[in-house]
């Protein structure tokens, strides 16, 4: 889960992804720009104002609705992070790690950062990963040393981005709110899927990676 | 007989983790309701944090499907997405989903809200907020805090992840939930 955790005081350098970050705000103009223009042309103008509010007011219900799974599950994350189970977990990963990413030296700590990364976003630990994340980017920097992504940045972040999820607790919490008959019913689909995307996640990265060095490109 | 296991693993995952979780604290000899204490402590915090970017997400996706905007908008794009097998409300989802996580978690919720948890839609909605994740959040945060400014290939790479996440959570929904 991408948790709002900006790390304020990073952003001195900004490039085309960095507008990345940008994107978000122009979608949410066109959403609320294109809404009141179509209202006028579909004569539904009354509809904006008793729309806008009750949206409002229900965005606030939905959240405080989700604050007990999010206590529950920080709890339980710092129970496994204090006893050593991630870590042990981390252990299990090692060896396809090494695999993975084939330029980090054995025994570097980046590899350590990856891991807990890796296994905290498994377990829906979102807010532990995004530390261990930074910390990984930082170590694999330091084996970079440039302005332009490594190749290990670039399969680290591939696998990031794609989801690895085990448990989705925040959508379990939001399907339990709403009366689900089987609010968990949707873990094994969701690792099917997301398997999937892990799965074409690496192998796009490996394919472009042998593309970018056989062309030579930076 | 998949299916039936899916289901399974669906119902026993989450009490097997806790419980894994649970006797391996007392194994290590944790002081287990105080450790909880100390995580739990962050619930409040981080709830807050999360409500301005779901009251704004909620606001913008009610006023553009209620105004009519998204049903004028997707009028040219209907067959194709009927011919998929798409469910036009999912398709704000897809949109956002890489942009950014809260955002669509209000999206996801308000699906769930409007459609019910048990419905294709609420189904599919979940499936897909749990399967993906926040691709051009991550890229710009991860990147920006360490100065790289030549992302290379990392964009299209995490793209690509995602339409094959959505495209599967369709398939995976399409043959176990109807």
């Amino acid at each position: 889960m991408g948790l709002p955790e900006y790390p304020r005081g990073h952003f001195g350098h900004y490039s085309l992804i960095t507008k990345g970050g940008y994107v978000i705000n122009k979608a949410f103009g066109f959403l609320i720009i294109t809404s009141i223009i179509a209202a006028v042309l579909t004569g539904k103008i009354s509809t904006i104002t008793a729309d806008s509010m009750s949206a409002a007011a229900a965005g606030v219900t939905r959240v405080f609705s989700l604050i007990g799974i999010l206590t529950l599950w920080l709890g339980v994350a710092k129970i496994a992070e204090r006893s050593g189970l991630l870590g042990l977990f981390t252990r299990l990963l090692q060896p396809f790690l090494s695999l993975l990413f084939p330029s980090i030296p054995k025994g570097h700590p980046a590899m350590g950062s990856i891991l807990m990364n890796f296994s905290a976003n498994l377990f829906g630990f979102g807010s532990a990963a995004t530390p261990f994340g930074l910390k990984a980017m930082k170590e694999l920097q330091s084996l970079n040393r440039s302005e332009r992504a490594s190749e290990a940045m670039c399969t680290f972040l591939a696998i990031n981005t794609s989801s690895l999820t085990l448990i989705p607790s925040t959508i379990i919490a939001l399907r339990v709110n709403a009366h689900s008959a089987n609010p968990a019913e949707i873990v094994g689909p969701m690792i099917l899927a997301t398997l999937v995307s892990t799965f074409v996640a690496v192998n796009a990265d490996f394919l472009c990676r042998l593309f970018y060095r056989k062309r030579g490109l930076l | 007989m998949v299916i039936q296991l899916i289901n399974k693993l669906s119902n026993w995952f989450i009490p097997i983790f806790l419980l894994a979780v649970f006797l391996h604290g007392s194994y290590k000899k944790i002081p287990l309701y105080d450790t909880f204490i100390e995580g739990a402590r962050e619930g409040f915090n981080l709830a807050v944090k999360l409500l301005p970017y779901v009251v704004g997400i909620y606001v913008a996706v009610s006023l553009f499907e209620n105004s009519g905007a998204m049903d004028i908008l997707l009028y040219p794009f209907r067959p194709v997405l009927k011919f998929l097998g798409v469910p036009e409300e999912v398709i704000p989802l897809m949109v956002v989903r890489p942009l950014s996580g809260p955002a669509a978690l209000g999206i996801t919720a308000n699906l769930i809200e409007k459609y019910g948890p048990d419905s294709y839609i609420g189904r599919l909605a979940s499936v897909i907020d749990g399967s993906t994740d926040t691709t051009l959040y991550i890229l710009a945060v991860y990147f920006a805090s360490v100065g790289v400014k030549n992302p290379r290939y990392s964009l299209p790479v995490g793209l690509t992840s995602d339409i094959a996440g959505f495209v599967t959570a369709l398939l995976v929904c399409q043959i176990i939930f109807s």
